[in-house]
């Protein structure tokens, strides 16, 4: 049976994700050796159970990224944190220095074109949490994966050491934030 | 000023105190002002006015008198009859009954026999409770500025220094140097201008041994400071007192003014070519300037931040000048030594730690207070008979010293002698003399979180460890103490303590972590009740 | 001035006595990471990264203010030491807000150098988030605290070879903070001759010029060996420095 492997995208701009497809045509390769069972690319709506790797993207900064995040913890065998903002909070966790009422005052009152009003509890939006934290802080992680975003070198190497049953141990070259 | 007039002050002074059929020495210092003991002053006054008594007795404010948790106290000079408690009332009853018709007032009298008294022996602290604090002819009759007049008139500098050398005296500012070796090193430093300063920064949380010795014999001070400068060739010298100290700068203002109008302090001392002269200079609320190179910054009227050393004080401190810095109760026992030799102060305590050590108690203890013991004394006696143990139905758990930079020392090891060298096999510290005891009810968790908080707030911020490693301990350990911790943790934890204690620039970083490792040594148990249970994960453990 | 021999990592190597062990080290290539110090300024020991092992010394010494004695038995590079000094590092990222994607000098930066250096795969510390000003007054230069480590390189540079005294520290503890003059605005300091040293001889982007984006600003620190050489020996000579 392939490796299932899920990639999450929580609270950052996706730009790990987009480095992850920039992996070109080591993608087609990579396709024969996996099941992608949950990713934002993928259509599925419930993490599933017996992932063997997940990629998380993001640091966590609502209610819903951390119920996500303890999900993940609980299925996945090996949990990589996958980028900076999910290493060190990074551009996420720049609001940190505001409060969550703040926040939303300023997306949704200061800044709105049209219409300025803050979304009612009965519209689906996730509640922030007092601060975005780096997924560590929340769940155990197994790797990290830095930059922002990783290269795709990065990616593949650390994909394919998993996928070849070993712990990414990233050379230090690789080391990189920003 | 000679030895002669000296002499003749003195026995004016006597002259003048048998003028009085009585004394009536009541506590003015902090503690018991706080408690009252100025309105208990008030009502002596009033009262012997109405009985005619007031030319007959005096009344006068003192130094500490130890049990300053059953204040205001009060002595009756002609039998030292002490009395606890005396508020305006009893002030009355005392002159009425005791005054009046030798009857003592029961209720508030204090047992002489009582171990409190009997187990402690006053060096430091002999003048403390006995003389008007504010008057140098009182301390002039009590035998002071002496050892000055016999050290400028008899003594080389080296015999000074040989002398204060023998006695075997460590500085009782926590860290033991002894004394001597550091005068003489600054004796042989070359500098045309050298300094003394006194440390009189005192700010470990629930220690008040050196503003106790400030408040009540400032003199005492003034004259070890006196024989420092001359013995290492200063001329000029700071006391650094800490602005929290009103009182203590207010009697000090006063002793150096007196001091220098009987020229005690000025110029040709003693008719020698000895001159110094006193300043004051007030710190203001920060404890890193304690450690002596940041307190040397701040008297220079810059940031009170410390700097790696060496070089040390003693070559290169105040202006870039030899330093002699020592800490209050270090100078309070130089007139001693001179005055009754380096023998009998090194015949007191033991071979490695002599003399004696003020300890301020405080913490879930019968009698809070300050109190003098032989250096090597079992820690037991001075909890159990000078303390009278732990409030009743509680039991004694453990015993704080060195505050913030010391650690605890538990039930097991009560049998351990004070002195500098046992109190460091058990991972503490001498320390200035601060004494906190804890109770069954105490949470160790929380002992170690409160100094830790005090460390992180009062840490300067100069380098990284303590600025930033400080805080990350404090967090650490309320996570532990909110129950929201795990095993690793405590990992953590321990591994940053060891980090920031080794890594730190000053002695306030270096130390800071003390009671956090040695609540873990002893306690640890309560640190591992307080874990929320392992998330079971399948991964979790070897992920981390 | 003696010449002394000392032991560095079990090689022997030569030094003068008024040296640093800093100096000697790096003179024969024994690499030891440092943040407070720069060549031209005082050494003040405040970062401890440079921390080494002495032979016979239970106490670590800071390689930039500790001078070097006969015989001395000196390791750099011990298990211990490199686990310290990857906390250090720790412990200054959970200090600020240190963003390398949006700063000024991502991949010019002598902290995030200093990450790499020690192999610094996270952080177990939980970030603090501090809220720091930002003062953009200066009609030429930005500091952002947010990024700010407090080497107070920009204090001494000010202080020792500018002369103006402009920076200076605020604060205690985690609350420290570099503030202009008596804590006002930087456009409005009266003793700021914008001469911009402490712009240059900052380690990270907390002070950068206007007008730089995302990893545009390098540093060239070396102005100060230049400056200071020529103030104690009257003499100009950039390039020759630049030989040696």
């Amino acid at each position: 049976m392939k490796p299932r492997v899920a990639t999450v995208w929580l609270g950052g701009c996706s730009g790990c994700h987009m480095s992850f497809l920039d992996m070109d045509e080591r993608l087609i390769e990579l396709a024969d050796k996996i099941e992608l069972v949950y990713s934002p690319i993928a259509d599925v709506k419930q993490f599933p159970m017996n992932v063997d790797v997940a990629l998380v993207e993001g640091a966590v900064s609502n209610n819903e990224n951390e119920e996500l995040a303890h999900l993940i913890r609980r299925n996945a065998k090996f949990v990589l944190s996958f980028g900076d903002c999910a290493t060190t909070g990074n551009v996420t966790a720049m609001r940190n220095q505001f409060s969550p009422d703040e926040i939303i005052h300023r997306a949704y009152v200061e800044l709105a074109e049209a219409d300025p009003t803050i979304p009612s509890e009965f519209m689906t939006i996730a509640k922030l949490l007092p601060q975005a934290k780096p997924l560590h802080e929340v769940i155990p992680v197994d790797g990290f994966l830095h930059g922002c975003p990783p290269t795709p070198d990065q990616i593949w190497f650390a994909v394919s050491e998993l996928l070849a049953g070993r712990t990414p141990v990233l050379p230090n070259a690789y080391l990189r934030y920003g | 000023m000679t030895l002669e007039d000296l002499n003749e002050l003195a026995e004016k002074e006597l002259e003048r105190q048998k003028n009085f059929k009585n004394r009536l020495l009541y506590c003015s210092a902090a503690g018991c002002v706080s408690c009252g003991s100025n309105a208990t002053r008030d009502a002596f006054k009033k009262s012997l006015k109405e009985k005619g008594l007031d030319k007959e007795v005096e009344v006068l404010g003192t130094g500490c008198m130890g049990l300053c948790g059953e204040g205001p106290l009060v002595k009756v000079g002609s039998d030292d009859t002490l009395y606890q408690r005396v508020d305006e009332n009893a002030a009355a009853r005392i002159v009425d009954e005791h005054l009046l018709n030798a009857n003592k007032v029961a209720e508030n009298l204090i047992n002489p026999d009582d171990p409190f008294f009997a187990s402690q022996m006053k060096i430091v602290l002999e003048n403390c409770g006995k003389i008007n604090a504010e008057s140098i002819e009182e301390y002039i009759a009590a035998g002071g500025y002496q050892a000055l007049a016999k050290a400028l008139t008899e003594m080389s500098q080296d015999e000074v220094i040989d002398e204060v050398r023998k006695s075997g005296l460590r500085g009782r500012g926590g860290a033991g140097y002894p004394t001597g070796l550091k005068w003489g090193i600054v004796r042989k430093a070359k500098g045309d201008q050298k300094y003394v300063i006194c440390n009189a920064d005192e700010g470990d949380p629930g220690a008040f041994m050196d503003r106790s010795v400030l408040e009540g014999d400032p003199h005492r001070i003034l004259e070890g400071m006196a024989l420092a400068g001359y013995a290492v060739g200063a001329s000029q010298g700071y006391i650094y007192v800490r602005a929290e100290y009103p009182m203590a700068i207010e009697r000090l203002k006063l002793a150096i003014k007196h001091a220098e109008r009987l020229g005690l302090l000025g110029n040709r001392i003693f008719e020698s070519q000895f001159n110094f002269r006193i300043d004051l200079r007030i710190g203001a609320g920060a404890f890193v300037c304690g450690e002596e190179t940041a307190l040397i910054r701040s008297i220079e009227g810059r940031r009170g931040r410390p700097r790696p050393r060496p070089p040390y004080p003693s070559e290169k401190g105040l202006f870039g000048a030899p330093t002699l810095l020592n800490n209050v109760e270090t100078y309070a026992n130089i007139a001693p030594i001179i005055n009754r030799g380096s023998a009998w102060f090194a015949s007191i305590g033991t071979p490695k730690s002599t003399g004696t050590k003020v300890f301020a108690l405080a913490g879930k203890i019968k009698n809070t207070g300050l109190i003098e013991v032989p250096m090597g004394i079992p820690l037991r006696k001075i909890i159990f008979d000078i303390g009278g143990g732990t409030p009743e139905g509680t039991e004694f758990k453990a015993a704080q010293t060195g505050g913030p930079s010391g650690g605890c020392i538990p039930n097991d090891h009560l049998d351990i002698p004070v002195d500098y060298e046992s109190l460091a096999t058990v991972g503490s510290i001498m320390g200035s003399g601060g004494m906190i005891v804890m109770d069954s009810e105490s949470r160790m968790v929380d002992v170690a979180k409160y100094f830790m908080e005090f460390c992180a707030d009062e840490s300067c911020g100069k380098c990284v460890p303590c600025r930033v490693g400080t805080k990350h301990i404090y967090l650490l350990l309320d996570k532990i103490s909110n129950g929201k911790a795990t095993q690793d943790d405590i990992a953590l934890l321990e591994e940053l303590c060891v980090m920031v204690k080794e890594t730190s620039l000053c002695g306030l970083g270096q130390s800071a972590p003390n009671p956090v490792l040695s609540t873990l040594r002893f306690f640890r148990h309560e640190y591992e009740e307080l874990l929320k249970p392992a998330l079971h994960f399948e991964q979790s453990e070897k992920s981390r | 001035m003696a010449i002394l021999t000392l032991t560095i990592n079990g090689e022997h190597v030569s030094g003068k006595d008024d040296e640093s062990l800093l100096d000697i080290a790096r003179q024969h290539d024994v690499h030891i990471p440092t943040l407070c110090h720069l060549d031209g300024l005082s050494d003040v020991g405040a970062c401890r990264l440079c921390l080494v092992e002495v032979e016979g010394q239970s106490k670590l010494f800071p390689a930039c203010t500790t001078k070097p004695q006969e015989g001395m038995v000196i390791r750099t590079d011990t298990e211990r030491l490199k686990k310290y000094r990857r906390t250090i590092i720790e412990l200054l990222a959970s200090e600020g807000n240190h963003q390398c994607a949006v700063c000024v000098v991502n991949n010019h930066c002598e902290l995030q150098n200093l990450a790499y250096d020690v192999d610094l795969q996270y952080v177990r510390f939980p970030y603090l988030y501090p809220k720091k000003e930002l003062d953009a007054t200066h009609e030429d230069f930005v500091i952002d605290r947010n990024r700010c480590v407090l080497c107070t390189r920009c204090v001494r540079v000010c202080h020792e070879v500018e002369g103006a005294h402009t920076w200076d520290i605020a604060g205690r503890g985690i609350d420290c903070t570099i503030i202009a003059d008596m804590n006002q605005p930087w456009g409005t300091s009266a003793s700021c001759t914008s001469c911009g040293k402490c712009v240059r001889v900052c380690p990270t982007g907390a002070l950068f010029e206007k007008g730089q984006t995302v990893a545009e600003m390098e540093k060239q620190r070396d102005f100060l060996k230049y400056i200071v050489h020529a103030r104690q020996k009257r003499e100009w000579v950039a390039e020759q420095i630049e030989e040696e």
